[in-house]
């Protein structure tokens, strides 16, 4: 049968960030908890834990994701990108610097998973306006509620990337 | 809030997966997990054995069979929202989709995921009642059919048995004329919907309605079909008495608790299915007048 039963430590290959990554897991570990604890990608916050608040959200193969809805195991053979591989090299993404320009973030709990779905949404509809942004956004909570200044730099970010040669 | 210690098994076809759900004790099929690692992680559910069927390809489509729709129960509720035959000949399904919690979440969350889960207030399964789709549950005994009455036993209950699976679900479609409309009430754009209602109208070339399909979402422990609103409301047209046809939705036996009381939610019922009706004739006729 092509079926694989694991009780206990699973070894698993993990492409993250465009490396492959190591890690011993038990089953049950969550990718979130895989990716903090494991490979030490503490940029991904975890909130809720129950796939409510947004704070964890990675991309799998490109689209957005609740790491904490989902087993380290089941991201084998997937595409996983951090808010550690948004930046090239020590370069800020215009998303990045958008945030940074327009105080999109307070104390920055929410912002990496916010990121990763702005980096979503950009890459599917790179002139979204902002009822879509406000829409994509609607899947997390900020506690500091500078949504606000969140939109403004989403916004902000379409106008740096419709400007880019 | 990390779940307890399970095996984990990644079956790559149907039977395998099958296979296990006959063999183990205290067995779940994992979906999507927008559902189930939520109770796994605050360990309101804790099997033994958990059986991803992520890697079984077979499982995820969308395909028309003659005048039929069919859907895998692996497809992504993304699939559907971006699905152009969902889109074109399942109006209803379409609207309700993009309610459906967060992109975040529609891109794992499955349809089938939804179904058995059964949440009271989950859009899915309420389509599905509209639609009296037809489920296939598929056991290592063979397979049968279930209309979706039937599957919806109460609150959380499918008629699943515990080594049956769902595998797929049969929608037949309206006339392309027809309207359709899905709305809900939620505190939060994406929250889990206090009560929705779903309708599907056809209209006679004089404008009065000749079919129609009214469900309400979230109000009793499952979808209700609401047959004899639906009677009501054939031969008419414009908006005459359908506010009238809308308080069928006001006799129905409400959930009750204490942040939303029966008779709110019943209320609530009653303006949902006013607002759904009168959008799905609006579409029709619109429809009906262009052609």
């Amino acid at each position: 049968m092509t079926t694989s039963s694991e009780s206990n430590a699973l070894s698993l290959t993990l492409d993250v960030n465009g490396k492959a990554c190591e890690a011993t897991v038990e089953p049950r570990t969550t990718l979130a908890d895989c990716l903090r604890n494991e490979l030490h990608l503490t940029g991904t916050h975890l909130g809720c834990e129950h796939g409510v608040c947004g704070a964890c959200t990675v991309l799998v193969d490109g689209r957005t994701a609740r790491s904490c809805l989902m087993l380290a195991a089941q991201a084998e053979g997937c595409r996983v990108t951090t808010i550690e591989g948004l930046s090239g090299e020590g370069e800020l993404e215009p998303l990045q610097q958008a945030f940074w320009d327009r105080h999109g973030l307070q104390c920055g709990f929410c912002t990496p998973g916010v990121l990763m779905t702005l980096t979503e949404l950009l890459r599917d509809e790179p002139n979204a306006n902002e009822d879509a942004i406000r829409l994509a956004l609607s899947g997390h909570l900020c506690r500091c509620t500078g949504y606000q200044n969140i939109v403004a730099a989403a916004l902000s970010a379409v106008e740096c990337i419709r400007r880019r040669p | 809030m990390k779940p307890a210690p399970f095996v984990l098994h990644r079956p790559r076809t149907l039977a395998d997966a099958l296979e296990l759900l006959d063999s183990r004790e205290n067995a779940r099929v994992l979906a999507g997990g927008q559902s189930l690692m939520p109770m796994l992680n605050m360990r309101l559910a804790s099997p033994d054995h958990l059986i991803d069927l992520n890697r079984i390809d077979e499982l995820g489509f969308i395909r028309e069979e003659g005048d039929e729709v069919v859907v895998g129960a692996m497809t992504r509720q993304r699939d559907v929202e971006y699905s152009d035959v969902v889109a074109s000949r399942l109006p209803l399904m379409r609207e309700a989709i993009l309610q459906v919690g967060h992109r975040q979440t529609r891109n794992r969350g499955t349809i089938g995921g939804s179904l058995c889960h059964l949440d009271p207030s989950a859009e899915m399964p309420t389509v599905m009642m509209a639609f009296d789709a037809v489920l296939l549950l598929q056991s290592r005994r063979g397979a049968r059919t279930v209309e979706m009455g039937s599957f919806a036993e109460g609150m959380m209950t499918t008629a699943l048995q515990p080594d049956e699976m769902l595998t797929q679900i049969r929608m037949r479609p309206w006339d392309p004329a027809h309207g359709a409309s899905f709305v809900e009430f939620a505190r939060r754009h994406g929250d889990f919907a206090v009560a929705s209602a779903a309708a599907m109208i056809e209209l006679d070339p004089s404008l009065r309605v000749s079919r129609a399909s009214l469900t309400l979402g979230g109000v009793a422990a499952t979808p209700l079909r609401l047959r004899d609103a639906e009677r009501a409301l054939i031969g008419r047209r414009g908006d005459e008495g359908f506010t009238k046809v809308a308080q069928y939705a006001d006799e129905c036996d409400a959930l009750d608790d204490p942040a939303f009381p029966s008779w709110y939610r019943r209320r609530l019922a009653v303006t949902l299915l006013a607002r759904a009706i009168d959008r799905a004739y609006r579409r029709a006729a619109a429809r009906a007048v262009k052609a």
